[in-house]
């Protein structure tokens, strides 16, 4: 018999000293010239900010290899020192902010082609378990069209939740936990 | 229970935790999704994940009695157990980090206001990997309950924060390890979130004499299984 798992519960409001360190949030070094910089906002369903949210990210490199045993293509290269994952806690204004580099495409089901995207984890007190989102990214219109997740989602306004806008020095994720703006998020 | 309801029917595979909404844990009540959840399709986008905390490892960040000058206040404590998928196999080199309040019910955290005193010895924070078998351990104090806003009179039973990545995305997880006996189970709404009264107890952690160290310590025993991998093929991943 398989052993059955053991169940989450919420990281509460007390985890920074444990888990948040401000160079977890950079992925890559600032003279990086491929750098991007995404930044959001956590909300409520009230639509008011969340300062105690930690937010995850886990990628694939610019290449669109993640750097993981289970990724086991090696004519795709992997980059030195960058392992795919960072974490930021929120600020006092509910924002988040992630130094990285645009993933390249991914591998999907049936020999399909994910869409570049990045696998994002949020965890706050009121949260008894993780939610689970994606970003993907505004310039890639054709490749975002024919997204098997993405195109699995019917309603447009809804879909468009997971899609970064571009402020020109950043691109901006907003988190909506609950509401009428709510985030897309996923279960497995 | 409409939302637990479209959760299951939506696929979701862990069904022992708790739902999103759980009204008595206030916090719920503005921070749950409404909306159902869109099913991932299994993907390397989530069958890899972080190989997080490698060769950073402090010396003494699995004994967080030893982590400032005097000993901290209160009952030294082991607490140690393996971390399995679901299938039973260990999960091995795997980062597990910890954080709790002190002996007196208190956390280092600036936004925790309960007038207990702080301890100068004690942080409450530690970190450590799994070895070759998925088992881990950590030397601490055991954490005081402490009072929390939710409602009249509401308190925490005493607990440790566990944060684990397991082998890949899917396998994320923050829990919180209870201790066998405790009055307080009953009238906390975040433990009580999880439905079953089994999935329950796999949360307590159990006392183990074999595990305690004489003239030393108490010994705790906290097994944890995390998703397994599953028997659906990756074949089709390239």
């Amino acid at each position: 018999m398989s052993p059955e798992p053991t169940p989450s519960q919420t990281i509460g409001p007390f985890f920074h000293d444990a888990l948040i360190d401000e160079h977890r949030s950079e992925l890559v070094s600032p003279d990086d010239p491929e750098a991007i910089r995404i930044v959001g906002t956590v909300y409520d369903g009230a639509g008011e900010v969340v300062p105690d949210a930690m937010v995850e990210i886990w990628q694939a490199n610019k290449a669109g290899r993640y750097n993981h045993p289970a990724d086991d293509r090696d004519e795709v290269p992997l980059d030195e020192g960058f392992s795919g994952f960072g974490r930021a806690g929120t600020d006092a204004n509910g924002g988040f902010s992630f130094l990285t580099v645009k993933p390249g495409a991914v591998p999907g089901q049936d020999g399909r082609v994910q869409a570049p995207h990045v696998m994002v984890s949020v965890f706050a007190r009121g949260l008894l378990k993780r939610l689970v989102s994606r970003i993907y990214f505004p310039d890639e219109e054709e490749a975002n069209a024919v997204d098997p997740v993405l195109s699995s989602i019917e309603d447009r306004a809804f879909r468009e939740t997971l899609i970064a806008c571009d402020e020109g020095d950043a691109l901006r994720f907003d988190i909506h936990l609950q509401g009428d703006g709510q985030t897309v998020f996923f279960g497995f | 229970m409409a939302q637990r309801i479209r959760e299951e029917a939506a696929g979701h595979r862990r069904g022992d935790d708790p739902p999103y909404l759980h009204p008595d844990y206030v916090a719920t009540r503005f921070r749950a999704p409404k909306k159902p959840l869109i099913i991932l399709p299994r993907t390397l986008s989530d069958l890899t994940g972080p190989a997080y905390g490698n060769g950073s490892i402090g010396e003494l960040d699995d004994d967080l009695t030893r982590q400032h000058s005097g000993d901290p206040l209160g009952e030294r404590i082991i607490v140690t157990g393996r971390v399995t998928d679901g299938d039973g196999r260990p999960v091995r080199n795997s980062l597990i980090e910890i954080w709790q309040a002190n002996a007196a019910g208190r956390y280092t955290h600036q936004n925790d206001q309960h007038p207990a005193p702080l301890d100068p010895n004690f942080s409450g924070a530690g970190r450590c990997l799994t070895d070759d078998e998925g088992r881990y351990r950590f030397v601490t104090v055991k954490p005081g309950a402490y009072p929390w806003k939710n409602h009249n009179n509401a308190w925490r039973p005493a607990h440790i924060h566990l944060s684990l990545f397991g082998e890949a995305f899917r396998s994320r997880l923050i829990t919180q390890m209870y201790f066998p006996g405790d009055p307080l189970f009953g009238q906390d709404p975040i433990f009580q979130s999880v439905r079953d009264e089994k999935a329950r107890q796999r949360m307590i952690s159990t006392f183990d004499l074999q595990t305690t160290e004489a003239e030393w310590a108490l010994g705790y025993r906290f097994d944890i299984v995390l998703e397994g991998k599953d028997a659906t093929p990756m074949e089709n991943h390239g």
